[in-house]
């Protein structure tokens, strides 16, 4: 089966609304339940806004993955903004810079099954998350 | 620009969010619903989520925030027909909506504030009698 790969910019909060609903089509067509679906989204979310308000904005990269008989999606968002100088504080529960209830990073981290983050102050922040059906 | 509707069902206000809100529609939603507590007096909010696929922290932190203002403004927000995906997935990202009440849906949900109206009525009545009673 071919892989579907998308990318979609973020740089406004109706773009966010757009993350959710791709990776909602995105998961439902790998057959993840609608709890792994939602799930999924809800990370989306919690990424997308992140990728917005403290990165600046940039883009998400939407794609199917298969490792022999499992079916998955994984998601690469990325932006070129401040970055992060503590990303072990930034995985911790309740740890944020204002106005968030610093759940986004380890929320999102708990709802996937991989989740990786690479980030260089002054050059951005790349996190990659994915979920198995 | 868009908005979400607010409902007025006697002493309550009935919300129901059927779109996909991005964050400043939900921002605009929390000002318009307390400036109509105030406005028409309510003493109940009743906040339909069932077509909400998601709730992330941010919506997530909304509903909390109007549950709070709300009861600053004597009105009992109570949230109903939250899907239970999304409830699973509210708890595992580690939001848990402390102080907010719910109910599985609109019904149980309008039983809670009619009762809630009542027991006013109830508590109103009482100092008058005990007024005789001294006389």
């Amino acid at each position: 089966m071919q892989g579907t790969t998308e990318r979609v910019p973020i740089r406004t909060p109706q773009d966010v609304v757009l993350v959710r609903q791709r990776a909602r089509t995105l998961a439902a067509g790998q057959g993840l339940s609608l709890v792994d679906q939602t799930k999924v989204v809800t990370a989306a979310s919690e990424l997308a806004r992140n990728t917005l308000e403290h990165g600046k904005g940039g883009e998400v990269l939407l794609e199917t993955v298969e490792n022999g008989v499992r079916r998955g999606i994984r998601l690469t968002f990325e932006d070129q903004g401040p970055g992060i100088p503590d990303v072990a504080a930034a995985l911790r529960d309740g740890f944020t810079t204002g106005t968030g209830m610093g759940l986004g990073l380890p929320g999102a981290r708990r709802l996937m099954n991989e989740f990786s983050i690479e980030s260089t102050p002054g050059k951005g922040t790349r996190v990659v998350v994915a979920r198995w059906k | 620009m868009d908005r979400i509707p607010i409902l007025k069902m006697g002493p309550h206000l009935l919300v129901t969010i059927q779109v996909d809100m991005h964050d400043q529609l939900a921002m605009t939603l929390q000002d318009d619903l307390t400036a109509r507590i105030e406005k028409e007096k309510a003493r109940g909010v009743l906040l339909d989520i069932s077509a909400l696929e998601v709730v992330d922290s941010f919506i997530g932190r909304l509903i909390g925030n109007i549950a709070l203002t709300s009861r600053i403004l004597d009105a009992e927000t109570v949230v109903v027909g939250m899907q239970p995906a999304v409830a699973i997935t509210l708890v595992e990202l580690g939001l848990s909506l402390q102080g907010v009440r719910t109910a599985l849906n609109v019904e149980r949900g309008m039983k809670i504030l009619a009762e809630r109206v009542e027991a006013d009525g109830r508590s109103r009545r009482r100092p008058e009698v005990r007024g005789a009673g001294n006389d």
